[in-house]
Parts: C-alpha cells; sequence; structure tokens
C-alpha cells in the first residue's frame, strides 16, 4: 500500500455503509466531530512508519473509502499507546476507531497480506482461546514459524540470556479449567 | 494486614518474573498482602480487541468476577493487563448491550460480576494507599547515586488517567524520590515504547526504543525505571541491536520501579530478582 497515498479514488471506490458502520461501534461514535486538525497524526509515535496518518484513516473512513483504509497498515501499526485519544480535541477515541478497524479488516479478509501483526494477533488470540493462557516464547516462536523462519536465528542470542535468567518459560502455561473459559467464549458467539 | 487480590498476568511468570518478585517482596516488607487470583486467565491484551471485541470483555470479566469474590481491589502490575480489566469495566458501565452479553457468557460458567472490584495499579497503592510518608520510613539505605529516568509508557496512565495524569504523570517520580533517588526530568517518561511492535516489526519497534534510552542518556540517567514488563524487556533487551542499527551506544540499566524500592527498603539485590536483568556496561552499584 505505499502507493496508497498517490492513486486517485473514484465514487465507485465508495462504500456509502462504512461510515455509519464504524461509527456505530464503540468508540467510533465521534467520528463526525473530527475537524482534520492532525493532531492525532502529531500526536502519534508511529506515524512517520506509517502509510497513511490516523487523521487521512479518520478522513477517508468518513468519505466510505473502505479498501483504502482496512488494506492500510496504519491500524495494524496502532500500537494502542491512546496518546492520540487522550489529546483529541474532539474527544474522539482514535485508539478505538483504530480496533474497530482491525477487526473489520479481519472478517472480511482485507488487511494488509503477509504482515506480521495481524498473524501475531491470531496466534495470540488462538493460544488464549485454547489453554486460557499465553505463553511468549511459544507466541513468538509461532509468529516467526509463520513469517519468516530465519528470525530464529536471530533471536537466539536474547532468548539464551532469557533462559540463563530464568525469564523464559518453556512450557505452555494454561488454567485449571479451560472448558468453563471456552463456554463464556463460545456464548459471546451468539447475537 | 491488608490484603489485595493480585493478578499477576502471563508475563510475570516469565519475561516480568523479577517484577513479581519485587513486587511480592516490596508488599510483604509493608506488611500488605497479595493473594492470588485463583485460575485468572490471560487478559486478552491488544490482540483480543483486535480480533473480537466481545470476547476481548468477556475473557477481562472472568478475572473481575473471580477477583470480586475475593477483595475490594484487584492488583495488577503488568500495563496491558491493567488497561485491559479497566477497559472492560468501562465498557461495560457503558454500553449494556455488551454488559448483558458479557453477563449471560458469565452464567454459563456460574459466575457473576456485579461491578464491585476496583482494579489497581501496584503504584498507586504504594503512592496512594501507604503513601509517601510512610514509605520513607521504611527506606534504611537510600538510592543514593541513583539518577532515575522515571518511564511510564503508556498504558498504566492512559487513556483513563485513574491515579495520574494521563500525559505528564508524577506519581513515580514522587516514589523514586522518596526512596532517595536523583529523578532526573524525563519529557519522553509516557511515550509508548511500541509494545508488542519489536516482535513483529522489529525496526520500527527498536527504533522507538532507541530514542527513549537516548534521551534518558542526554538528560544523564544512570538507571531507568519501568513500570511495565513489556516496556522493560524492550528497553533491556535490544540495545546490542540499537548500537549495531544507529552506531551508537545508549546502554542503560533498565528496572522495575520495585526492585530500586526493595533496594531502598534494604532487600538484598537477590530477593528483587536484580540477578535477573542484563547487565550493562555501567551497571548499578546493587548489580555490580
Amino acid at each position: 500500500m505505499r502507493n496508497g497515498t498517490t492513486h486517485c479514488r473514484y465514487a465507485e471506490d465508495v462504500n456509502p455503509a462504512f461510515p455509519a458502520e464504524i461509527m456505530a461501534k464503540p468508540g467510533g461514535e465521534a467520528l463526525r466531530d473530527c475537524i482534520q486538525c492532525g493532531t492525532c497524526s502529531g500526536a502519534c509515535p508511529m506515524s512517520v512508519h506509517m502509510d497513511l496518518t490516523p487523521r487521512r484513516v479518520i478522513a477517508l473512513t468518513r468519505a466510505g473509502l473502505e479498501r483504502d483504509v482496512l488494506e492500510s497498515a496504519t491500524p495494524w501499526l496502532c500500537a494502542s499507546c491512546y496518546e492520540c485519544q487522550v489529546r483529541c480535541p474532539r474527544e474522539i477515541r482514535v485508539t478505538d476507531v483504530m480496533y474497530a478497524l482491525k477487526r473489520r479488516a479481519i472478517e472480511k479478509g482485507m488487511y494488509p497480506k503477509r504482515f506480521p501483526i495481524p498473524v501475531l494477533a491470531k496466534a495470540f488470540y488462538n493460544m488464549v482461546a485454547t489453554h486460557g493462557r499465553n505463553s511468549e516464547s511459544r507466541v513468538l516462536i509461532e509468529l516467526a514459524l509463520r513469517t519468516n523462519p530465519f528470525s530464529l536465528l536471530k533471536m537466539a542470542p536474547v532468548g539464551l540470556k532469557l533462559l540463563k535468567t530464568g525469564r523464559m518459560a518453556l512450557g505452555q502455561d494454561h488454567i485449571k479449567n479451560p472448558k468453563e473459559l471456552k463456554a463464556i467464549l463460545d456464548a459471546m458467539e451468539e447475537s | 494486614m491488608t490484603a489485595y487480590a493480585y493478578y499477576p498476568g502471563c508475563s510475570l511468570s516469565g519475561l516480568g518474573k523479577p517484577y513479581d518478585e519485587s513486587l511480592r517482596a516490596v508488599f510483604s516488607h509493608l506488611g500488605l498482602g497479595l493473594e492470588e487470583v485463583p485460575d485468572w486467565n490471560c487478559c486478552g491484551a491488544t490482540s483480543y480487541m483486535s480480533i473480537s471485541e466481545d470476547k476481548a470483555v468477556a475473557l477481562a470479566a472472568r478475572n473481575l468476577a473471580l477477583a470480586e469474590q475475593m477483595h475490594g481491589a484487584i492488583v495488577v502490575p503488568c500495563a496491558a493487563c491493567f488497561l485491559v480489566l479497566t477497559k472492560a469495566q468501562h465498557m461495560m458501565a457503558e454500553y449494556p448491550a455488551l454488559a448483558a452479553k458479557v453477563h449471560k457468557g458469565l452464567q454459563t460458567a456460574g459466575l457473576a460480576y456485579h461491578g464491585r472490584a476496583v482494579v489497581r495499579h501496584p503504584l498507586d497503592i504504594l503512592v496512594n494507599d501507604v503513601g509517601l510518608d510512610v514509605i520513607r520510613t521504611k527506606v534504611t539505605r537510600p538510592l543514593a547515586g541513583y539518577r532515575v529516568a522515571p518511564y511510564y509508557g503508556c498504558q498504566v496512565v492512559r487513556p483513563y488517567g485513574t491515579f495520574d495524569d494521563p500525559l505528564r504523570p508524577q506519581t513515580l517520580d514522587r516514589l523514586m524520590a522518596a526512596a532517595g533517588a536523583q529523578v532526573v526530568d524525563y519529557p519522553l517518561k509516557a511515550h509508548c515504547c511500541g509494545g508488542s511492535l519489536t516482535g513483529t516489526m522489529e525496526e520500527i519497534g527498536v527504533r522507538l526504543n532507541f530514542l527513549l534510552l537516548k534521551e534518558a542518556r542526554a538528560r544523564a540517567a544512570n538507571v531507568l525505571a519501568t513500570v511495565c514488563p513489556l516496556c522493560q524487556y524492550n528497553l533491556e533487551a535490544y540495545q546490542g541491536k540499537m548500537r549495531r542499527t544507529f552506531n551508537e551506544d545508549v546502554s542503560l540499566p533498565v528496572v522495575y520501579f520495585t526492585q530500586l524500592l526493595g533496594l531502598a527498603f534494604g532487600l538484598s539485590p537477590a530477593s528483587v530478582g536484580l540477578q535477573r536483568n542484563f547487565v550493562t556496561a555501567e551497571p548499578l552499584p546493587a548489580m555490580a
């Protein structure tokens, strides 16, 4: 999506339902109040790495340009530091909007492909759904295997230091009653 | 004895082990009890919220329901856990339909959450419940020679600012000063370390952490105090990578605030898990 900032956009690219659907999500209510001041982009520690700044994501969302927004790396680069959200003069919950966009991108399969962040989110999600707890080392190894197995070699020196200092739990931690947790999570699937 | 429910979260048995050890040591020294929430589950961190909001809130709510059966307050040291549990409370209060769904889910497991559990960060408890006057009376080995950069990161103070200013927090500054340390003015104190980005987009994550350490060194800090296991790991484990990438040495000991406080109380370096930290070129007196 590096060229996402330069291509032309046409009426046919618009999904007219998109803005209202994002505004209906928790945190999205105030999107219509955005004055495009750019405080969010200025506050964001990640914006220099983004293909679209947070301000542009809001503008494109309100314009209904769903594909631009969902295929962008921006929602995934958001590290949830909430600085934009706290600083926004219109009290828009920008970080929560980024979460709503991530979830929609996953639902629609429109997130940037071969991008490690959604891969990590899914690996983490599945591990917790199964075991009730997350084992840091296992989640990182799975992420590496799915994206760049060679990165495991680069991780080895730090991994050894963590082992030596007793900070790497190798086993899979789990709760006593994963079935109870599964019942709760399954109940969330029903609408 | 005052006792709190304790939610360690997944990190505190792995990367954050010295946080767990030093927190327990400091609380015990102050006569405060920590009772682990039985069979707690992962908070879901940022990943669950990225995939399913309802399930993310439900995961958090199970922990809140379990904690509610114990004590009024639940101590949550990890920044990500602290935020997720707090956020789940806010969302359930604000969105009744979501709350109803979560209540129904909890019922299938015979659990109930009544909104009574109060989520507290240990920094908040130490400064506001124990109080700095009591802390000062417990300090037997003041942290002389420690020039501390107080680093809050993001999620302990934002977005809710439950016990401190979300952009310009002060509690950690005051606590470290009470422990006898010299606290340096650190304008990046509440800037983001990138969280899990070091694991996914290493170049980007490492750059953020490089900037944080560079500024701490420019302010003449000789140690950086953290309140979050992920910040601690990011700032500590990637120092070699930073030196190779940016051709600049920004190495600095990065420790938990509870480790420093324990040392000031006269606890041994081993009892606050200091041997688990990576040794840097210019180690702390207690690490040498």
